[in-house]
């Protein structure tokens, strides 16, 4: 006879709320290891997205991301005749605020010329871009369906074409549209500041510049090697895609990420003090059924059990409680919440030795009472 | 009577030590036969539960003897190693308020005792439930034990005392809660059991309208016997 379960439910009530409760706990601190992930995961979207496995930027730079880059468009010629490289694609990347049919919104732009590498992986709905100009691609975080308009600088663009899970590491969803759009958007000055600059004589800003070139190598091309060739030319900076990455998680959203990290410490910390707590009082609360069990005889392992079992039910139906909330509500969540069946396994691990240790108190305060206890008078 | 199931020589028990000692029970001898009620009574402080918790090996004497069931438990020292098996195999235990595992049913809480001794659970509610229908309880054995009534609830306890067929049964005031009628019916069935399972019963009690259930009374006073008189009945 199990007793850790008679009890669970003699009082099923009293535990599902307890249970709810440190779901609730644990489905925050649960949420915190997605947001966690969902930032390396978004940091990471846009440059895997991109499939690029060199990126060439300004010399001097580390961009695109974390450092501002500006080099001429015609050195996508120059990478494309590099040995190695299969195709390669110039890039802008812009961050705007845009007048989307519901209101005001945040996205990163990125232009890039259709047919070559910078555009999207995956179309989810709609067609990409052709030779028609002023058409974008969004994706659907920015709320923009197919056939909206959205007000981006001076000009309007139409969406033909939505991805899903394409995002900046700051969050903002992506934009694509053609090269040379975002090249006037991003370059071309407006017409009274180019009349200002051709009378000051210089010239009314030329456009044909991009932010980075980023290029596809052949199957048996060595990364490292054509990032060293692209460095001989004086003017540009190479990264492979895996320096790339590193960058963007080591230094662009670093900070974010101890933060995260640093807070879900801080959480499972206080769930474990809370776990003990409430392991601590259901035991207390058994105090002269204990006693009682003690007197008649009942051995060390007995009392162990039913604090134990019951522990690790109660953990183990809250941890299932934060999953499902977890789950149910990540979509609503304004940045992603990622999490796979790694993380799931790993907090399971973690909140089943949180009621271990959690119970360890509660099983010794369970051995130290005294069968006298349940004696009256 | 096959003879002495408790046997106490010169029990002491002093708690604490030095000039704040005090000496709760002082060179107490009893002898509870098969088959024997006995009651123990006397005012508070008295050494009434001293004296039960030493019988119940839960505190140790500070010196004397003490033997169950013929074998020598203590004697200066532990004489048993596992005092839990003790309890559990020759020791039945009767409560003021039952004690009844209130997250388990009458049978499972009889039939409890029995599994804790690795008795399968299907043959330990197979006896507890024969136990409850001698006990004339039957009939409640699937109700939880905030459903019984006092009477109820102390005949299922009385059950689980019973379940392991305990040489002892101690009960520390088991009619407290009970009215008159109640407190002689559990006293008769506590009779009954000590006559048909030749178990020595050691009953604490205040309750006068009961003295003349016992076979003998024990008075103690002080941590001494005042007093043992057999009962006229």
């Amino acid at each position: 006879m199990n007793l850790a379960l008679a009890d669970i439910r003699h009082k099923l009530g009293r535990f599902v709320l307890t249970c709810l409760g440190l779901g609730l706990l644990m489905a925050v601190a649960l949420s915190m290891v997605g947001i966690y992930q969902g930032v390396v995961t978004e940091a990471l979207a846009l440059s895997r997205s991109l499939r690029a496995d060199l990126w060439v930027v300004e010399s001097g730079t580390r961009g695109p991301f974390a450092e501002s880059s500006r080099i001429p468009g015609d050195v996508r010629e120059m990478v494309a005749r590099l040995p190695g490289v299969a195709a390669a694609g110039a890039i802008t990347l812009r961050t705007a605020e845009a007048q989307a049919p519901q209101g005001t919104i945040r996205v990163q732009v990125i232009g890039y010329e259709p047919g070559r590498p910078g555009g999207p992986s995956a179309i989810a709905t709609g067609r990409g871009l052709g030779a028609t100009r002023f058409e974008i691609v969004a994706d659907a975080r920015s709320g923009l369906p197919l056939g909206a308009t959205l007000l981006l600088g001076r000009y309007r663009y139409h969406v033909v074409g939505t991805t899903r899970g394409l995002v900046a590491s700051g969050g903002d969803p992506l934009i694509f549209m053609q090269l040379r759009d975002s090249q006037d958007l991003q370059f071309r000055l407006a017409p009274a500041a180019a009349r200002r600059a051709i009378a000051a004589n210089a010239g009314s800003g030329g456009t044909d510049t991009v932010n980075a070139i980023i290029a596809q190598l052949h199957p048996d091309a060595d990364p490292a090697l054509v990032a060293e060739t692209a460095r001989r030319w004086k003017h540009l900076a190479a990264l492979t895609d895996q320096q790339q990455s590193d960058l963007l998680t080591l230094s662009v959203v670093n900070r974010a990420r101890v933060q995260l990290g640093m807070f879900t410490v801080v959480l499972l910390f206080v769930s474990a003090v809370i776990i003990a707590l409430i392991i601590y009082t259901m035991t207390m609360d058994k105090l002269r059924e204990i006693a009682t069990l003690k007197l008649i005889g009942a051995p060390d392992s007995t009392i162990v059990g039913l604090v134990l079992q019951q522990a690790l039910l109660l953990g183990g139906m809250a941890y299932v409680a934060a999953v499902a909330i977890v789950f149910s509500a990540r979509d609503v969540f304004p940045r992603a919440v990622v999490l796979g069946p790694g993380e799931v396994a790993v907090m399971a691990g973690v909140i089943a030795v949180i009621c271990l240790l959690g119970s360890l108190v509660s099983i010794r305060a369970a051995l130290r009472i005294e069968p006298q206890q349940a004696l009256g008078g | 009577m096959a003879g002495p199931l408790v046997q106490v020589e010169k029990l002491s028990k002093t708690f604490g030590a030095g000039e704040t000692a005090v000496r709760a029970l002082a060179e107490v001898d009893l002898v509870v036969e098969a088959g024997e009620v006995v009651g123990l009574k006397g005012p508070s402080g008295s050494g009434k539960s001293t004296l039960l918790n030493l019988i119940a090996c839960i505190q140790e004497p500070t010196a004397g003897r003490l033997s169950i069931g013929g074998e020598t438990v203590w004697d200066g020292q532990w004489r048993v190693p596992d005092l839990r098996r003790l309890r559990r195999e020759r020791i039945g235990f009767i409560f003021q308020s039952h004690n009844l595992l209130p997250f388990l049913n009458a049978i499972d809480n009889v039939a409890l005792a029995m599994t804790l001794d690795g008795v399968d659970r299907s043959a330990a509610r197979q006896r507890a439930g024969a136990l409850l229908d001698y006990l004339q309880v039957g009939k409640r054995a699937s109700a939880m034990p905030a459903r019984l009534s006092g009477g109820e609830a102390q005949r299922v306890a009385i059950a689980r005392a019973l379940v392991n067929r305990p040489q002892v049964i101690l009960a520390d005031e088991p009619t407290a809660a009970l009215d008159s009628e109640r407190a002689r019916v559990v006293m008769d069935l506590l009779r009954q059991v000590a006559r048909d399972q030749q178990a020595a019963i050691l009953v604490v009690t205040h309750d006068e309208k009961i003295f003349d259930r016992f076979d003998r009374m024990v008075a103690l006073r002080d941590g001494r016997i005042e007093q043992q008189q057999r009962s006229a009945a």
